[in-house]
């Protein structure tokens, strides 16, 4: 019994004949993780580098579209990020001193946080498909114009800052008294074509009159790629981490071999890092 | 640079010890499909990277000969679009980026280090299986209705035309992780898995062109990958980040793909310019000149190379201050590369030249390298590109770098490597036949193409005024002259492998650490202990008849008697 509790403990640690000392074989390890860390900052950088070009360009569409989001669904996500960064951190120091239940126990509810996200970003996911705020052309400029009427009854501070936005930005800022259905007609068209850069879809709601940006749908665009690229990594994360789950239930990590746990946190932590720009970048925008 | 030995001195023969060598120590189909041995999986990759140049070479024999009359010769103007886009794409992705890193690079690198292996050998094998992948899925859109965009995919054609662009760019990708696994792989066995005594400025040269190259990799390549992400999610789902039509930037494309792109050519470039260092010192017995000089600018060029993209885009609309600045840090790259070149010609000057194969391939190397570098110069000053751009003239002097230059070092390493990849010596006599032809074939196919570059004829068409006609015929036998040239070279390959004489230890005199294992290595790759000494220190061996190679000389016991 003592020498299988011992074994436990220690964790299985195998040298691979090409290294000579298993310090050289984790350091060697940790150090691909690392790079292979930064591969994923520049993938996301490029998508960075398209959000600040556009966000540039085009103000008023990101100042309008972020009243679409859900900030609360957006920050419960970032708190349930950071404390299974929080969880994960603790199941790497658990796997150093080698406490096997505990190691089990962390990484079973960083997993669960990570379905708790990929849950919440399904919500948003079904709310945004319900209403036509798609990417480029899936996007529904009808529904999106009576989503935005009804929501301005409905909450007024997110109406507050779309006007204001849009009032910014004098282009933008084109408001003419036609309902969406009569947008052929030929004063409004020659408007918007006169000042072709950011004219504006209007609908005359009742009494007053919401103005949804053109190329609203670039939001969207860059809003899908980015959270879909994220939400693809988070699930990627999850299996890791159902595979971590299995390994140290078996025992397979100790105080000497806890590289996988350690590379892993790495993992876990940079998918975290990149959501906690996402969240200022899409939701939080004024 | 310290010329002492540093490790354990031993007996150093490296004579075959009977137990096998790693082309012997697995037997079967599975040995080498699953193999962990680096040499295996280099041996590997050099197979399918040469095949991949064989149908890129086919395809461009098409080309060429479909342009040998100003109308249609053999295809249609469409087949002809689908031909070029794939010789750009095989070429590129299949065949000069993972070339020299990947095939020779495996074989050679943790041999150069004194290690057993690279640092993460199932990364290793896992690169290779996706290479493969990543091929197959590039020759599956062939049959999948082809693809016409030319390799650069440029944007809105990319998103609008028809064919399998989905499937061409999505094998991009992959082959893109299968690259980023070769270049994490070479920095991590780089760092970790120096002998002690072997600090960075005792590295074999190659070895830090290779170190460079893997930068390069890792840091461009995720690029490249969201950029093709973005295409594949535009054709998709009309995503609209580079569709006009949607308010969406396609000159976005064209930075994004530069950012990968230019320093890409680098990627093609630098492990060229690593295999030239070894060769020039080797044979011309000296030291290397200049060793920091070479080093450092391997570093240099891995930086510069991030900050030039915008060279390729001075007619697409930049801003004129961006258009200054690229221009003039385009300029700037010319000066590490101008270094290296000099520091070869002064390690040549005054050296005892021996004109073997090897370095045969590395004096082509410089001249077309020079052609191609000089002209480079004038693509990057602005006046000229605006009469340059999308001609010929790019045509050329691309080929100049990357085929003159990458292509050519890449044979010069196989040449130099293949006795200690396989252990048979190659006929010399053949191998320097084939050389020249390469270089007269070489020089006529691409030499008109910078004189009709400069006359007007752009690139990529179909028709052309019958004025370029005597350029184009000139081009295409001249492209049937180097195929000739390649097929020799090649052949003297394989005749080798079947009736050539047993490889030495060391057949050209290296001083490097490969040339103490045995030819080939075992399975472990070294069977004694190495003696480690300045990388280009020749003064330490000498010819031996008998062995028909080069043996260290024993200080003690001179003259050595076998
Ligand atoms: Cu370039």
């Amino acid at each position: 019994m003592s020498t299988a509790t011992g074994n436990a403990h220690e964790g299985r640690h195998e040298l691979a004949h090409y290294f000579d000392s298993t310090r050289q074989q984790f350091e060697s390890h940790k150090l691909a993780m690392w790079l292979f860390l930064c591969t994923e900052i520049l993938m996301f950088g490029g998508l960075f580098c398209a959000y600040a070009i556009y966000r540039a360009n085009h103000p008023e569409i990101f100042l309008y579209a972020h009243t679409l989001l859900d900030k609360n669904l957006g920050a419960i996500n970032t708190i349930v990020l950071l404390f299974s960064s929080f969880t994960m951190a603790w199941a790497v120091r658990a796997a150093m001193l080698g406490q096997r239940r505990l190691l089990v126990g962390l990484l079973v509810v960083t997993l669960l946080c990570g379905f708790g996200f990929m849950g919440i970003k399904g919500i948003e996911y079904s709310h945004k498909w319900k209403h036509g705020f798609l990417w480029g052309e899936q996007f529904d400029y009808t529904e999106a114009v009576a989503y935005a009427s009804g929501k301005g009854h409905g909450d007024d501070h997110a109406a507050e800052t779309g006007h204001e936005g849009a009032h910014a930005d004098d282009e933008a800022a084109i408001h003419t008294e036609v309902p969406a259905a009569t947008a052929g007609d030929e004063d409004a068209a020659a408007v918007m074509a006169e000042l072709d850069q950011a004219a504006a879809v209007t609908m005359d709601h009742g009494h007053d009159a919401e103005r949804i940006p053109r190329n609203l749908h670039i939001f969207f665009g860059i809003y899908f790629v980015m959270t879909g690229l994220h939400g693809i990594h988070v699930l990627a994360g999850m299996g890791m981490l159902t595979w971590l789950i299995v390994r140290a239930s078996r025992g397979d990590f100790g105080v000497r071999n806890y590289t996988a746990v350690d590379l892993g946190g790495l993992y876990w932590h940079i998918v975290d890092l990149i959501w906690i720009f996402l969240f200022p970048l899409l939701y939080l925008i004024h | 640079m310290s010329t002492g030995a540093t490790t354990t001195v031993d007996h150093v023969d490296g004579h075959d010890h009977h137990e096998g060598n790693y082309l012997t120590a697995g037997r079967g189909l599975r040995s080498w499909l699953f193999t962990l041995d680096h040499k295996r999986i280099g041996v590997m990759y050099l197979g399918t990277i040469l095949f991949a140049f064989l149908l890129g070479g086919i395809f461009a024999l098409l080309v060429r000969t479909e342009l040998l009359t100003p109308q249609q010769t053999i295809m249609s103007a469409d087949d002809y679009n689908r031909m070029f886009t794939l010789h750009g794409a095989i070429m590129t992705f299949l065949f000069i980026i993972p070339g020299i890193p990947a095939a020779l690079g495996n074989f050679i690198l943790p041999l150069m280090l004194g290690a057993k292996d690279v640092a993460l050998p199932r990364l290793n094998l896992a690169s290779y299986h996706i290479y493969v992948i990543g091929s197959l899925m590039a020759v599956a859109s062939i049959l999948a209705g082809g693809v016409d965009t030319g390799w650069t995919f440029y944007t809105p054609y990319s998103t609008t035309t028809n064919g399998a662009v989905i499937l061409v760019t999505l094998s991009v990708f992959v082959l893109g992780f299968s690259s980023i696994f070769t270049g994490i792989n070479f920095i991590v066995t780089v760092h970790r898995m120096r002998p002690a005594g072997m600090g960075w400025f005792q590295m074999p040269l190659m070895l830090w062109a290779l170190y460079a190259t893997a930068i390069i990799q890792v840091l461009a390549t995720p690029v490249l990958a969201i950029t093709v992400l973005l295409i594949i999610a535009e054709r998709a789902l009309g995503i609209g980040i580079f569709d006009p039509a949607l308010g969406g930037d396609p000159v976005l494309f064209q930075h994004f793909f530069w950012f990968y792109s230019h320093p890409a050519v680098y990627i093609m470039i630098l492990p060229a310019m690593g295999v030239i260092s070894e060769l020039v010192a080797i044979f011309s017995r000296k030291p290397i000149f200049g060793y920091k000089a070479i080093a450092y600018s391997s570093i240099a060029i891995a930086v510069f190379s991030f900050l030039v993209w915008g060279h390729h885009m001075f007619v697409s609309g930049q801003s004129e201050l961006a258009v200054v600045i690229f221009s003039a840090l385009t300029f700037s790259v010319s000066i590490p590369s101008a270094v290296k070149v000099f520091n070869w010609l002064s390690t040549m000057y005054r050296g005892a030249i021996r004109l073997e194969t090897p370095m045969v391939y590395a004096l082509v190397f410089i001249f077309l390298f020079g052609i191609g570098g000089l002209t480079g110069l004038f693509l990057a000053s602005l006046a000229t590109d605006v009469h340059l751009h999308d001609s010929y003239f790019v045509v050329a002097h691309f080929h100049y770098t990357m085929m003159g230059g990458t292509m050519i070092a890449f044979l010069a390493g196989i040449y130099h490597w293949w006795p200690k990849m396989f252990g048979k010596m190659f006929s010399q006599k053949w191998g320097n036949i084939g050389a020249i032809v390469i270089f007269v074939g070489f020089n006529v196919t691409f030499f008109s193409q910078f004189v009709m570059g400069a006359k007007g004829m752009p690139r990529r068409y179909f028709n052309y005024p019958p004025e370029f006609e005597i350029y184009h015929v000139m081009s295409s036998i001249g492209s049937y002259v180097l195929a000739i040239g390649l097929f020799i070279a090649a052949g003297v390959l394989v005749h080798s492998l079947i009736a050539g004489k047993k490889a030495p230890v060391n057949p050209w005199g290296g001083a490097t650490l490969e040339w103490q294992a045995a030819s080939p290595p075992i399975h472990h790759n070294f069977d004694s202990p190495l003696l480690l000494t300045n990388p280009y220190d020749y003064t330490a061996q000498r010819w031996d008849e008998a062995e028909q190679g080069y043996v260290p000389v024993d200080p003690e016991k001179e003259p050595q008697t076998t």
